[in-house]
């Protein structure tokens, strides 16, 4: 589909003037103009709740919990940005350049975390270290009854499961980066008398920065929009305040208006650190094939494997034995041939929305390449916010327009044709794939964003100057170039909506029942050990993708 | 290649999109799916009926109801709190009944006045306690947790649950608000960790001896109990002198554009009904609603007591005041 609209000219400024006379510019920005509107309505309906505010729900939490809930949360924020970051890079930095025993296991199973929802690590994390756990029981017998563990429930607690259950997004992404930069600027550096370290530090580091920098702002953008994790916490955040203004208080105005102020906050933080790289380019320096690992030998030969081991205990090992031991135990009574349809479904739907979200944001990609600018930029990055608003406050944004379109058209059967008509949208699949594609755009546009910024208009002109045209300049060109980021974005697409709960919630027809829904069945009323088995089975089938493109990707 | 993705996925959804046949009641219910299967499942084998129910939280569903008005698909509206209850019949989402059977399964007080919606089963909030380090004397009312005496003993689950909440409504309709408030910070003031995320795990806590004592809802106490019956733990049914225990309900009302309104209605009356009542109140250890019905053994067991007889309708005009009573006396 963007075969036709690429430049056909040699240079990109004569490209653009050519659209422009052909009329073509236009159309690219008509598209990017559209799609972002569409994404951008349920945001819009959040956000319009500006217009009625009520101030009393308003005065109570400014006096009493804002203060605190906006230092928890940019505490707590920051903290897992960080945390994540650094781990991510690191383990990426460790699988993707260095060499050392283990490093093919590590360099999937490190991703695995992926697959677990973070309120399930947060759980199994509380009820391992709490002061009723099996840990610090076993402390007190041996050491006095005083003997405590630091507090799990807690900030710091929170942020640890947080950072364990999405380092992968960082670690997928600098993955790629670190893979597809090539050697040579390594080699470059080398030569220059730098050390590994500073190597790393000052060469490979800056040129992966769009990867890591598009891996941590999802980071930040799905801690900010988390309530499960932080309430099994109990650690207040700007999102359980959202919460409290619309469950406890009754008021969706309020915490509308409080979602519309997270939205501004992180459209306003991304928007800058955009602009920021707006001006670089990245380049893959050399080819990557045929490339020799950094050896590691003495200390880091032993280190580097202990250390992806600790993390992948912490991260996935120890809470997927948790769930396994609950999920054995409960399984007789729970277990039955509905679960076939449970996974159908939630395979069918992420399968289905990976495909539909990577396609549309290699579009939204393509379009921006095509018209570079602040306009453009901050159309994206408005259409991609829909990660950072809180689940059921969106899913409210979502169905909101679903039913005005359902009540349109059913008064319009009445009044044409006589005949009274049901809904076109309500409870359908159309509804439900708008839905995931508003919440998880971004999810797929980080990556691709990052792949298609390696792709120089250089690159292009001398692919054309080569006589390549459009269709060729596409297959030969870019697609061995951006599959690494297509597939990156599948993955993270298909397992993020394996695991979303209050959109499918909300928006799914009736009796269609997903493994996360079951989730949701068992712990709303507290049991956990119960929501094992659905848990497992999401694991199970988040998995198998997973590995089976990582494998791919391996080199 | 969009448009016949697009296509597609208009074909795919009409195949889900439900056929109308033979009589069907549709509920959306923030009771969740393995507690109420059962019993519906019971009500089509009894009528022919079919029910089809959606569950999500209680406030996904009033705004999803708010939403779709007069197209709504719903007929009935299920919660497992009164609280929500009142909220939705505020904002006129749910249309009075004038049932007779309804009014005489469903006691007074566990009801609307208006008769926008029935209590369906009785959740009581009482006092858990470690039997190791308190003794039964020592317990009186869910005031006297604030008493400095339980200093470094009490143990509570967040504010933000709807359960708290609704207690917290009820002793401000009995006490007001400032003395509420002096009996929350009390309770604040003697906590002995921060509060719990939910109840099964404050209730381990009591029973590991982190604290002492507790508040939390029979049915949780029951389902820890049926695991590790060796526990130390008990309950207690404080105020009996006084107030009563304090009971919530799960209940449902009819929706104001309930396409099948007599239906509806059937299936309340249905629920309410001695040959219901058991179904849908045992499997989660709660209690019955309509008096003649007696709770499971399992639960009869942990003794009678004394309900607060105040109209539970109250946990919902007053939740708002006391989730910002609670904000303001620190208790998270």
């Amino acid at each position: 589909m963007s075969a036709h609209a690429l430049p056909e000219r040699k240079a990109p400024s004569a490209a653009f003037a050519f659209f422009r006379e052909r009329g073509r510019l236009s159309a690219w920005r008509l598209f990017t103009f559209t799609l972002c509107v569409l994404v951008a309505i349920p945001l819009l309906v959040v956000a319009s709740s500006l217009l009625h505010p009520d101030r009393e729900t308003w005065r109570h939490l400014a006096d009493n919990v804002l203060p605190e809930l906006i230092r928890h949360t940019l505490l707590l924020t920051l903290g897992v940005s960080v945390a994540a970051g650094i781990l991510g890079t690191g383990l990426a930095w460790l699988t993707a350049v260095c060499d050392f025993p283990g490093r093919r296991f590590f360099s999937w199973s490190l991703m695995l975390p992926l697959a677990l929802p973070a309120y399930v690590t947060g759980f199994v994390l509380v009820g391992l270290l709490d002061f009723t756990g099996p840990i610090a029981t076993l402390l007190r017998q041996w050491f006095g009854p005083e003997v405590r563990l630091p507090p799990i429930r807690s900030g710091g607690g929170a942020a640890l499961a947080l950072t364990l259950a999405l380092y992968p997004y960082v670690y997928l992404l600098a993955r790629h980066a670190f893979l597809s930069q090539g050697k040579r600027a390594l080699e470059v550096g080398q030569s220059l008398g730098l050390s590994r370290r500073q190597g790393f530090l000052r060469i490979a580091l800056p040129l992966a920065r769009p990867w890591i920098a598009g891996g941590v702002a999802l980071v930040a953008m799905e801690t900010l929009a988390d309530f499960g994790t932080v309430a099994v916490f109990n650690y207040d955040t700007f999102t359980t305040g959202i919460y409290k203004a619309w469950y406890s208080l009754f008021s969706l105005p309020a915490a509308a208006q409080l979602a519309s102020l997270l939205i501004l906050f992180v459209f306003v933080v991304l928007f800058l650190e955009q602009r920021l790289r707006a001006g670089m380019r990245y380049t893959p320096t050399g080819r990557s094939a045929g490339r020799e690992r950094l050896v590691l030998t003495g200390f880091g030969r032993l280190a580097a494997p202990l250390f992806c081991g600790a993390v992948l205990t912490v991260a996935f090992i120890v809470p997927v034995g948790q769930l396994l031991w609950w999920a054995l135990g409960v399984a007789a009574q729970d277990l039955d041939l509905r679960y076939w349809a449970y996974l159908g479904r939630s395979l069918l739907l992420a399968g289905m929305a990976a495909t539909l979200i990577t396609a549309t944001a290699l579009l939204l990609a393509y379009a921006r390449r095509q018209q570079r600018g602040a306009l453009t930029d901050a159309m994206v990055r408005f259409a991609t916010l829909g990660y950072a608003v809180p689940g059921a406050v969106l899913a409210i944004g979502i169905y909101l327009p679903i039913a005005w379109f359902d009540r349109l058209y059913i008064g319009l059967m009445g009044e044409l044709f006589g005949r009274e008509a049901g809904p076109l949208l309500a409870g359908t699949l159309l509804a439900m794939l708008s839905a995931y594609l508003v919440r998880f755009l971004a999810v797929a546009h980080e990556p691709l964003a990052a792949a298609l910024q390696r792709i120089t208009p250089s690159m292009d002109e001398a692919a054309r100057s080569l006589g390549l045209c459009s269709r060729q300049l596409i297959q030969r060109v870019h697609l061995p170039l951006l599959k690494g980021g297509v597939v990156t974005a599948m993955i993270l697409v298909f397992v993020d909506v394996m695991k979303e709960m209050p959109i499918t919630l909300m928006t799914r027809p009736f009796g269609w029942d997903t493994l996360a829904t079951r989730i949701f069945e068992m712990t709303s009323e507290g049991e956990w050990e119960r929501a094992a088995l659905p848990a497992v089975a999401l694991l199970v089938a988040g998995l198998v993708p997973v590995i089976l493109l990582t494998r791919q990707t391996e080199r | 290649m969009f448009s016949r993705l697009l296509s597609s996925l208009i074909i795919l959804a009409a195949a889900v999109s439900p056929l109308a046949h033979g009589e069907e009641v549709v509920v959306y219910s923030a009771r969740n799916e393995q507690l109420i299967k059962p019993v519906f499942d019971a009500y089509t084998r009894a009528t022919g009926v079919t029910i089809r129910f959606i569950t999500d939280k209680e406030g996904p569903l009033m705004q999803r109801l708010k939403a779709e008005g007069p197209n709504t698909p719903a007929d009935l509206l299920l919660t497992v709190d009164a609280g929500n209850l009142w909220q939705a019949a505020e904002e006129g989402l749910l249309a009075p009944v004038n049932s007779p059977i309804l009014q005489s399964n469903v006691p007074a007080s566990l009801r609307d006045p208006g008769n926008r919606w029935f209590g369906l089963s009785v959740r009581a909030r009482t006092i858990v306690y470690n039997t190791d380090r308190v003794r039964a004397s020592d317990l009186s009312t869910y005031e006297d947790l604030a008493d400095p005496k339980w200093k470094g003993r009490l143990c509570l689950r967040t504010s933000k649950k709807v359960y708290n909440q609704s207690l917290v409504a009820m002793l401000i309709a009995e006490h007001g608000e400032a003395k509420t408030e002096r009996i929350v910070r009390g309770w604040v003031a003697n906590l002995a960790t921060d509060p719990f995320a939910d109840d099964t795990k404050m209730m381990e806590a009591v029973a590991a001896g982190q604290c002492d004592v507790g508040i939390g809802n029979t049915y949780y106490y029951g389902r820890l109990m049926e695991k590790k019956p060796n526990l130390p733990l008990a309950l207690f049914w404080p105020n009996q002198q006084g107030s009563g225990v304090h009971v919530n309900i799960s209940g449902a009302g009819v929706t104001r554009y309930a396409k099948n309104r007599a239906g509806a209605i059937r299936l309340l009356e249905w629920l309410s009904s001695p040959d219901a009542q058991n179904l849908f109140a045992d499997v989660n250890l709660e209690y019955p609603v309509n008096p003649q019905v007696k709770p499971a053994p399992a639960v009869a067991a942990w003794g009678d007591f004394k309900r607060n007889p105040i109209n539970v309708a109250k946990a919902g005009e007053l939740q708002a005041a006391a989730v910002k009573l609670m904000d303001r006396a620190g208790y998270k």
